[in-house]
């Protein structure tokens, strides 16, 4: 049995490998713990429990080539001088305050490094080292030892840019709570005078400093509005900016008005306070998750190096700069990196990235592998027949089909605030109109007094607030979304459709099944002495599999591989074929019983005796997040890359209601969108691989499946963890939830507007009702946003 | 009560001087990451390592 755990990554193994009384699973975990043992770095294993990343198995020393090219240096290195380089790396890994420390000590496993800092949220690491002692490629290879192997892409600095923009919205933040703070309180005496206070010639001393500090509100803290507004007047379009960018105009030429021709005190106050919290909300809302990455095309898949032959000399490439007809080398565990063809033996593929499709295929020579593929036997040679650009499953992020434009920040707030500013001129022109009739005198006023209070400003605080809530709720349970619009999107969602592999199951927890006849002890032995020998995947699980019923090892006398097919070996007095059905029948071992699946087949000393069947574990939950979401009127789908052997498990699963469609291709996937799409269907996409990757794209909502967030998604409009696939019902419930929020707030925000007009349109509006009811409107509808949020979440608490 | 234009003015330039404090510590990058230090700063100064330069100094320094 399998009673240790590795003392490194936690993974659950036997006792054969073992270090100072410390048992580990692999070699690779061996190693590392050494290498952190020798520098005396053995913190990193008690501040937190079972920190390790589990250790590759191998280290492929070629696969970071690439790095020694000057011209790829060039693009990642920030600063150089001398012996000083600094370099920043993305490593998804970093998930606790091991991670942290480890990572920060690097200097003392390697001299080289010089200084390390990590940063937590983003996930990044940056490091200061000496190039004339360790190279950058040295660097990445000590990175990708220890567990941190960098995420690499080059030409993207957009990162630097969208942290210049976060620094923008805090100056701006910062600056109008200083204004808003500061006018507030020397409006006070203006508050509290009705001229029971002497204040004589200092009331006109706090009223130009307020004009004063409201400048660079004005100026600064609200240049967004304006700008919005602007570029949406260019385009003919009213959004929600333009009748807000008008009140703070209204509101600032109204204050300037009566200050300078000194009869009041003007609005300030409410002028500063308002942009204030309209900022604070944006900067709510837009706070995103740093570490994720939504927007992957098909580039973040492919490795940035190849290596390729060139008259039979090994060379590296950039991928970027492959051609036709050129003769890639491709190791074990590679990526394929474009449609070739291949040209010599032991090509074992692993497409289930591409297609979804479980088990790795064998391919002949002249056979054509498509890119993506993951190379799981020896290495190979490959002639390459397309460009990476235009292979088969890149060309799917060049369809016409897909939007370019989806989930772009264009709420449902814009229309409404349309008829928003035509009932806000009306009821100014009419209140203009009364005053005319009755007292030209207070045309004026009441006709900027509602301009300055009903302004769609809570409307846009209500929104903000609510999605921002809405947000890093569903972010606690795991469903990390790109941005506000696509709970809007949620919104309007009719129809999901469920990709299989890796979605709906797990794909990391396949479990093999026995199926036949009685196996001795000494048959399993022998038996798990063969597999033990072979790297192919399916022999390696077998292997664990037996692992758990024997312990024991014997000797293997002879053993002859067929790639592709299977093995034959003798071993104490048995004589085992292992491999699929057809190597079996070949070697004349027939069996009665039909299997179905992917299946090894076992034939000792010429007689069969059974097959042992890859089972996909469902994900738990699975099946009654299934049935609620029917309950509730939602159409679902099902879209396989797989075979169709796993039908009859489905249906008990799922259901007969729901339509299954297998072998499909990744753009059969995007196709069917398209169709559900042209029916008026509005599309949820659930799926995971690169197969998905179309189909995510046009669905209305893609959420890509991943069991570890750190691992590549493809583009999405959000992520969920895969442990959280039960709570799906829930998550769409409660995103759909938020527009409830929003719509109850709103009532009360238009109470606020009516109370508010009553004084505007009475041109009545003293500072002081304009200043208690900014504050007491704005406060109440964050609290109340945030309150009805927290109480909406809990059925979402529950289920933790 | 003229004194309060002045009070008024030192209390405008004390505010001034935390927004200004403000402003250079988001410039800096100090509001970047408010995880990070919180646990850096508990990190020890590993004393395993210490004790074993001792020991590869000790016989050699004889």
């Amino acid at each position: 049995m399998l009673q240790e755990t590795c003392f490194h990554c936690g993974l659950k193994c036997d006792a054969s490998i073992q270090v100072d009384k410390k048992f580990f699973c692999c070699d690779g975990c061996k190693m590392v713990y050494k290498l952190i043992d020798e520098n005396g770095l053995c913190q990193y294993y008690d501040l937190s429990e079972l920190p390790g990343v589990k250790a590759k198995g191998h280290f492929v020393s070629t696969k970071f080539d690439y790095l020694d090219n000057a011209a790829i240096q060039e693009q990642l290195i920030q600063f150089k001088l001398g012996d000083q380089a600094h370099v920043t790396f993305y490593l998804p890994q970093i998930h606790c305050v091991s991670c942290v420390w480890l990572l920060e000590n690097l200097n003392k496993i390697n001299p080289g490094i010089i200084h390390s800092r990590t940063h937590f949220e983003k996930k990044e690491i940056k490091l200061i080292y000496n190039p004339t002692l360790i190279s950058l490629k040295e660097l990445v290879q000590l990175l990708a030892f220890v567990g941190y192997e960098p995420v690499i892409h080059l030409g993207g600095n957009d990162w630097l840019k969208k942290k210049k923009v976060n620094k923008k919205q805090l100056y701006k933040i910062g600056i109008a709570g200083f204004c808003f703070s500061n006018i507030m309180m020397l409006s006070f005496p203006e508050y509290l005078s009705n001229d029971a206070l002497e204040l004589g010639s200092l009331r006109h001393f706090f009223i130009y400093i307020n004009l004063l500090l409201s400048l660079p509100v004005l100026l600064y803290s609200a240049n967004g509005f304006f700008i919005s507004a602007y570029t949406g007047l260019r385009q003919k379009w009213l959004n929600i900016d333009a009748p807000i960018a008008l009140a703070i105009l209204v509101t600032f030429g109204r204050s300037a008005y009566e200050i300078l021709t000194q009869t009041g005190a003007g609005y300030l106050d409410s002028m500063s306070g308002i942009v204030f919290f309209m900022l604070i909300g944006r900067w709510f809302q837009d706070k995103s998750y740093d570490s994720f990455a939504f927007d992957r095309d098909y580039n973040s898949f492919f490795p940035l190096g190849v290596t390729v032959l060139e008259q039979g000399k090994e060379v590296n490439k950039l991928l970027s700069d492959l051609v036709k007809a050129e003769i890639v080398l491709i190791k074990q565990d590679e990526m394929i990196p474009a449609d070739a063809i291949l040209l010599t033996e032991g090509a074992l593929v692993d497409y289930s990235f591409v297609t979804g499709e479980n088990a790795p295929i064998a391919l002949q020579v002249g056979q054509l592998a498509y890119a993506g593929g993951i190379q799981k036997g020896r290495a190979i040679e490959l002639e390459v027949v397309k460009p990476v650009g235009q292979s088969y499953i890149t060309v799917l992020w060049n369809s016409p089909l897909l939007p370019t434009d989806k989930n772009e920040e264009k709420s449902f707030v814009h229309p409404w605030s349309q008829y928003f500013t035509i009932v806000l001129f009306t009821i100014a022109i009419v209140s203009g109109i009364y005053w005319s009739i009755y007292d030209t005198h207070k045309i004026l006023p009441a006709v900027t007094a509602v301009l300055i209070v009903a302004c769609p400003c809570s409307l846009l605080l209500t929104v903000t607030f609510t999605y921002g809530n809405v947000l890093r709720w569903l972010g606690k349970r795991k469903l990390y979304c790109k941005n506000a619009s696509v709970i809007e999107a949620i919104h309007k969602i009719d129809t999901i459709v469920f990709d299989k592999t890796g979605t709906l199951t797990n794909h990391d927890d396949t479990h093999l099944e026995y199926k036949g006849k009685w196996l001795s002890k000494d048959e399993m032995v022998a038996v798990k002495s063969i597999t033990r020998e072979s790297l192919h995947p399916l022999s390696q699980m077998v292997t664990r599999f037996l692992m758990i019923q024997v312990s024991e090892i014997t000797q293997v006398q002879k053993i002859e591989n067929f790639i592709g097919k299977g093995t034959k070996a003798t071993c104490d007095k048995f004589e085992i074929i292992i491999g699929s059905l057809a190597f079996l029948k070949s070697n004349g071992i027939e069996q009665q019983e039909h299997y179905e699946g992917a299946l090894v087949g076992l034939g000792i000393n010429g007689i069969f005796k059974g097959v042992f069947k890859i089972n996909h574990t469902y994900r738990i939950g699975i099946d009654r997040m299934i049935q609620q979401l029917l309950k509730q009127g939602y159409q679902l789908h099902l879209l396989s890359g797989d075979h169709p052997t796993e039908q009859a498990n489905l249906v008990k699963i799922l259901g007969q209601e729901i339509p299954m469609l297998f072998e499909q291709s990744p753009d059969d996937k995007l196709q069917y969108i398209h169709q559900l799409q042209k029916r008026g269907r509005r599309v949820m996409m659930i799926g995971d691989g690169l197969n998905d990757a179309g189909a995510l794209r046009k669905s209305n909502v893609g959420i890509a499946v991943t069991d570890q967030t750190h691992l590549f998604t493809p583009a999405s409009d959000a992520i969920l963890e895969g442990g959280q696939m039960y709570n799906l019902k829930n998550l769409i419930d409660y995103a759909k939830k938020a527009k409830l929020i929003i719509v109850f707030i709103f009532i009360l925000s238009i109470i606020y507007n009516i109370i508010g007009m009553y004084f505007a349109t009475s041109a009545r509006l003293s500072p002081m009702v304009a200043a208690i009811l900014m504050p007491i409107s704005s406060i109440s509808i964050v609290a109340l946003s945030a309150l009805l949020s927290y109480l909406f979440s809990s059925k979402l608490r529950a289920y933790n | 009560m003229a004194v309060i234009v002045l009070l008024i003015l030192v209390s405008v330039l004390v505010a001034g001087g935390f927004l200004l404090a403000f402003l250079w510590s988001v410039k800096t990058g100090q509001m970047d990451d408010d995880y990070t230090p919180s646990v850096r700063i508990l990190f020890e100064d590993n004393i395993k390592v210490d004790q074993k330069e001792e020991l590869k100094i000790l016989p050699s320094s004889k």
